[in-house]
C-alpha cells in the first residue's frame, strides 16, 4: 500500500508550525500505523532530516502515551482503541492521511506531535485518591463489594488517562476523564470518606487547567479508547451537585 | 573468580526471618525523617509504591521517569494477575506452599529467604490494594475472586479483568499523587538517569537529563533507590514498551554495582506471533488464557488446512499430552519451549510457522461466550486489532517472545546493592525469580518491595548516614555531569549512515538467535565475537540528527541502545559461564532425555554476579559468586508431568 501523508511539524512552541507533505511507500497492510511513521522516520533520517516527533510507549493500548489526531480524529478511525492500536488495513490504499497532534489549550504543544498532558497528573493530585496509609489497611474480604458495583468501578478505573476526551471536545473538556476517575472511587466502599471533598477538590484543578465545560457534544465517548461511558459525566455533575450541596450545608 | 558474596540473610528459621529481621532493624525516628532525601529511579510498581510510602513515612522523594506521567509505566502493560497466598478459595494455599512454587518455579535458582519474605508479604498487598480502590473482580457475594495461572495447582491470582497491572499502578500511581500534592514527594517525568554518582564510595547522586529541555542535571540524595525494570528490550522485539531500557542498572554496574545472571530473561510463551520486518514490539496474550483455551498444533508436519478442518484426532495438544498434571498451565519456560519444538518440527501454524494454536472453541461451548468475553474480552479484542482476526471464531495463534528479566542488579536481604546507598527493587534486582519467574508474581514482587519491604530495609542504611548528603556542587558530580555531557555531544558529532533502530534491530536478531529460548556454546562465541564489532560499527557510523538541548528521540534510543551494545555482551559471558541449563536459561548441551532443562547443583547452585573492571573493558567482567543455601527446600529435578 502507498499513503501520503500530511504531518504536522513544528519545531517548538515558540516557532509556527505548518502541515509537511511525506509519502509512504511499501507499506503492508499488517503494520501499525506507528510502524508505519517508524518506517517513514528511517526514511528521513536516511535523508539527513530530522524524523517526526511523536510519543508512544507500550504500543498495545494501554498506557496511554500516543496522542495523534489523525484525519481529525483523535486516535484515528479505528475506536475503540488508541492511535498505536490502528492498522494500515483500516486505510484506502493511495488514501492521504493528515496526522497532527491532540489539540487543546491545556496541552501545550512541545515538538511535532507531542504534547504536554500534564494537566491531567495535576487533576488527579488534587483529590483523585484514597489516603490509604500502606500498612494500616483491613483483611480485603472484611469489606464486602457488591460484584456490580465493582464491575461498574472497574469500567470507569480503566481509563488509560491520554486525553483525547478532551483533544475531541470542541470545548477542550477534559469531563469524560475527571468523571472516570471520580466514579470508579465514588462506586466503592474505600472511596466513600473523601467522596465530598474528592469530587470538589478535582472539578477545581480541572477548571484551574482551563479544560472548557460539556455540552454534550458526545466526541468524548466517540473517542474514547477505553470505551468510558458519557453518562459518567452525568454522575459527575451528580456527584458535584450533591457535594455541593453538602458542603454549603455545613456537612 | 570470587567466593562468596554475603546476602546478610538473618539467622533462625525460615518462616521467622523477616519477623526477627524487622523486630531488631534500625529506624529513624520521625522527626529526623524529613532530614533525609532519598532518590527513588522508575514510578512503576515498585518505583511508585516506594516513593508513595517513603513519602508517607516523612521522607523527602524526588521521583524521577522518563515517561510523561508517572501512571504510564511499564507496570501498566501486566494483564492477568497478582499472586497472594490468602487461600480464599479453600484449596490448599499456604504462606509456605506459594513459597514453594515460587522457589520451584525459579529451578532452585532464587534466595529461599528472599522468596518466603515474599510469599508471605503477599497478603499484605491485596490488602493495601483493596483499600487503595483497585476494582479486583468479586463474586456476587461480594467476596474477591481468583484464578489459577501457570506452575501452581491453586487459584490464589487476583485480577482486575485484563488489566490488573494497570489496575495496580493506578493505585501506587494515585497514592504518589497524594504525595505530591502533600510535597513530601517531588515528581519529574520525562527525566532520564543517565548516570549513578559515588561519595566516598556511596551512592549519593544521579546525573538526569531532560527529555523536554535536553538539560543534564545533578541531583543529591542520601540515598538513591533504582526501579527501573527489565532489560527484555535488548533483543529488540520484546513485549517491553518501547522505551523500557537497561541504562540505569547498566550506569550503576559500570559504576561497580555487581550486576547478577544477566543470562536468566523470560521467554513468554503466549504472545501475538511476528509478522512484517517493521514492526516495533510484541504484545502478549496474557497467561491467564491458558485457564481456558487449550494449545495445539496439527499432528502432522506441513499440515496446511485451516483449523476447523483440522479433525479432533489429528491435532496435538501437545502440552495436555507431555505434562498432564499441570497441562496448559505448565510454567512458562516450559511452555515456550515446547512450542518451539513443535515449531522446529515444522508443525507450526501461520504464515511464518513461527506460532502454536491456543483454542478456546471447548471453553466457550461450556461456559458460553459471554463468560469468555467477561473473563478475557478486552484481549481478545486486541488480538482482532493486531492480527483482524476474531478468536471467538478461530483459535488465537500465539508464539514464545521475550517478556520479563529475572536477571538484574545483586541485592541483599535488604534489597541493597553491593555499593552502599544504592538499593534496587522490583524488576531491576535479582532476587526473588531465579531462572524463571512464575505468572502473577512479577506484580507481587514490585508492590512487596515498595510498600512494605523497602521502608523496613531502607533505615539500616540510612540511620547512621544523618547530615552527610553532598552537595551537588562537589567535583564528584560535575565529573559525572561532564562524562553525561560529553557521551551525548560525541553521538550527535557521529553522523553516520546507520539510524539508531538499525543496530539496535541487528542486536536484537543476533541476541534472539543465539541467546533466546535455547542456547549453546558455539552460538554464544559467536555472539561475543559479533557484538564488539557492532559496537565499534555503532560508534563511528551511526546516524543522530538534531540537537541535544530539545526533545530529541533519535538521541534518547541511542544512548539506550549504546548500553545494551555493551549490556549484551555481558549477558552472553554470562550465559556461556553458566555451563548448565536452569529455567529459561536452556544450555542445549545439557538436557534431560525428554528434553528439560538439566541443572548441575553441585557446580551451579549459585548467584553470577558480575564486576565491571572499568576502562571501558566490556569484554572480561570479574565474577563473585553468592552460594544460595537451602535449608528448606530439597533441590530436585522440576517435574510438571
Amino acid at each position: 500500500m502507498r499513503f501520503k501523508l500530511k504531518v504536522w511539524r513544528q519545531k517548538n512552541p515558540k516557532t509556527k508550525g505548518k502541515l509537511v507533505e511525506y509519502q509512504a511507500t511499501n507499506v503492508s497492510p499488517n503494520t501499525s500505523f506507528l510502524e508505519m511513521l517508524d518506517v517513514v522516520n528511517e526514511g528521513l533520517i536516511a535523508k539527513g532530516e530530522e524524523p517526526i516527533a511523536f510519543d508512544s510507549d507500550c504500543r498495545e493500548g494501554i498506557c496511554g502515551t500516543c496522542s495523534l489526531t489523525i484525519n481529525g480524529e483523535a486516535h484515528g478511525p479505528d475506536h475503540p482503541g488508541a492511535a498505536c492500536e490502528v492498522y494500515m488495513r483500516r486505510f484506502k490504499d493511495g488514501a492521504t492521511i493528515i496526522v497532527e497532534p491532540f489539540r487543546a489549550k491545556p496541552f501545550p504543544l512541545i515538538k511535532d506531535l507531542v504534547v504536554d498532558r500534564s494537566a491531567l497528573d495535576r487533576i488527579v493530585q488534587a483529590g483523585g485518591f484514597v489516603a490509604a496509609r500502606a500498612g494500616s489497611a483491613p483483611e480485603a474480604n472484611a469489606t464486602l463489594v457488591p460484584k456490580q458495583d465493582a464491575d461498574r468501578a472497574m469500567e470507569a478505573a480503566a481509563c488509560i488517562g491520554c486525553g483525547a476526551c478532551a483533544a475531541a471536545c470542541p470545548n477542550a473538556s477534559a469531563m469524560l476523564f475527571t468523571a472516570a476517575k471520580v466514579s470508579h472511587l465514588a462506586f466503592l466502599p474505600q472511596g466513600q470518606p473523601e467522596r465530598t471533598s474528592r469530587v470538589l477538590k478535582m472539578v477545581t484543578a480541572m477548571d484551574a487547567e482551563g479544560f472548557g465545560n460539556c455540552t454534550n457534544t458526545y466526541e468524548c465517548e466517540a473517542v474514547c479508547p477505553a470505551q468510558i461511558s458519557a453518562s459518567y459525566i452525568a454522575k459527575l455533575n451528580r456527584e458535584y451537585a450533591v457535594a455541593s450541596f453538602r458542603r454549603k450545608a455545613g456537612e | 573468580m570470587i567466593g562468596n558474596l554475603d546476602a546478610r540473610t538473618p539467622h533462625g528459621p525460615l518462616a521467622q526471618k523477616w519477623t526477627n529481621h524487622k523486630d531488631h532493624a534500625r529506624l529513624v525516628a520521625p522527626n529526623n525523617r524529613r532530614k533525609f532525601e532519598i532518590i527513588v529511579v522508575g514510578s512503576g510498581l515498585a518505583g511508585g509504591s516506594a516513593a508513595a510510602t517513603l513519602g508517607e513515612l516523612g521522607y523527602n522523594v524526588k521521583c524521577f521517569c522518563y515517561q510523561d506521567s508517572p501512571r504510564r509505566a511499564h507496570s501498566i502493560a501486566a494483564q492477568g494477575g497478582i499472586n497472594a497466598a490468602k487461600n480464599y478459595q479453600n484449596d490448599g494455599d499456604s504462606v509456605f506452599r506459594l513459597f514453594y512454587d515460587t522457589i520451584k518455579g525459579g529451578d532452585f535458582r532464587a534466595r529461599e529467604a528472599n522468596v518466603y519474605r515474599l510469599a508471605e508479604v503477599s497478603n499484605l498487598i491485596i490488602d493495601q490494594c483493596v483499600e487503595q480502590g483497585v476494582p479486583f473482580a468479586r463474586e456476587y457475594s461480594g467476596l474477591l475472586a481468583n484464578r489459577s495461572f501457570g506452575g501452581a495447582q491453586v487459584s490464589r491470582t487476583f485480577y482486575a479483568r485484563g488489566q490488573t497491572g494497570q489496575q495496580l499502578l493506578l493505585g501506587a500511581y494515585q497514592a504518589l499523587c497524594r504525595q505530591i500534592a502533600a510535597g513530601t514527594v517531588k515528581m519529574f517525568p520525562q527525566t532520564e538517569m543517565l548516570d549513578l554518582v559515588l561519595v566516598d564510595g556511596h551512592a549519593k547522586g544521579i546525573i538526569t537529563r531532560s527529555l523536554v529541555t535536553g538539560k543534564i542535571e545533578a541531583h543529591a540524595g542520601d540515598a538513591v533507590v533504582l526501579a527501573t525494570g527489565g532489560y527484555g528490550n535488548v533483543f529488540y522485539l520484546s513485549t517491553n514498551a518501547r522505551g523500557c531500557n537497561v541504562t540505569a542498572t547498566y550506569r550503576a554496574y559500570k559504576k561497580g554495582a555487581l550486576f547478577a545472571n544477566p543470562c536468566f530473561t523470560q521467554i513468554h510463551p503466549t504472545c501475538i506471533p511476528v509478522s512484517g520486518e517493521n514492526q516495533s514490539k510484541l504484545t502478549l496474550m496474557s497467561e491467564s488464557l491458558r485457564n481456558d483455551g487449550r494449545v495445539w498444533v496439527p499432528k502432522q508436519a506441513g499440515d496446511q488446512r485451516p483449523p476447523a478442518q483440522i479433525p479432533e484426532t489429528e491435532r496435538d495438544y501437545y502440552l495436555e499430552r507431555k505434562y498432564p498434571s499441570f497441562g496448559n498451565l505448565a510454567p512458562r519456560d516450559i511452555s515456550s519451549r515446547a512450542a518451539k519444538e513443535v515449531c522446529d518440527e515444522g508443525r507450526g501454524v501461520g504464515e511464518s510457522g513461527r506460532g502454536v494454536y491456543l483454542d478456546f472453541a471447548d471453553a466457550i461451548a461450556r461456559l458460553g461466550e459471554s463468560t469468555i468475553r467477561e473473563r478475557y474480552g478486552n484481549l481478545f479484542h486486541i488480538y482482532e486489532k493486531i492480527t483482524g482476526e476474531n478468536a471467538y471464531r478461530r483459535p488465537m495463534r500465539i508464539y514464545p517472545a521475550v517478556h520479563y528479566t529475572m536477571g538484574g542488579l545483586w541485592v541483599d536481604y535488604n534489597l541493597m546493592s553491593n555499593v552502599p546507598g544504592l538499593h534496587v527493587i522490583g524488576e531491576a534486582n535479582f532476587s526473588d525469580h531465579g531462572a524463571n519467574r512464575l505468572g502473577a508474581s512479577a506484580l507481587m514482587q514490585g508492590l512487596a518491595d515498595g510498600y512494605f519491604v523497602l521502608p523496613y530495609t531502607l533505615p539500616a542504611y540510612l540511620a547512621p548516614q544523618i547530615g552527610k548528603r553532598p552537595s551537588v556542587d562537589r567535583p564528584e558530580f560535575r565529573e559525572a555531569e561532564d562524562d553525561v555531557r560529553a557521551r551525548t555531544g560525541k553521538m550527535l558529532a557521529i553522523n553516520g549512515t546507520r539510524s539508531v533502530d538499525s543496530f539496535h534491530r541487528e542486536l536484537g536478531l543476533l541476541l534472539w538467535d543465539k541467546c533466546g529460548m535455547a542456547r549453546n556454546a558455539d552460538g554464544l562465541r559467536e555472539a561475543l565475537a559479533r557484538i564488539p564489532q557492532l559496537r565499534e560499527e555503532f560508534w563511528r557510523d551511526v546516524r543522530v540528527l538534531g540537537e541535544g538541548e530539545a526533545l530529541n528521540q533519535s538521541l534518547e534510543r541511542a544512548g539506550r541502545v549504546a548500553d545494551f551494545l555493551e549490556f549484551a555482551e555481558l549477558m552472553c559471558t554470562d550465559a556461556l559461564s553458566r555451563d548448565e541449563s536452569c529455567g529459561g536459561h536452556f544450555r542445549e548441551e545439557h538436557q534431560t532425555p525428554d528434553g528439560e532443562a538439566l541443572r548441575d547443583d553441585e557446580n551451579f547452585a549459585d548467584v553470577f554476579a558480575w564486576e565491571y573492571q572499568g576502562n571501558g573493558s566490556v569484554a572480561a567482567p570479574k565474577l563473585h559468586r553468592e552460594q544460595l543455601v537451602f535449608e528448606t527446600v530439597q533441590l530436585t529435578q522440576r517435574s510438571y508431568k
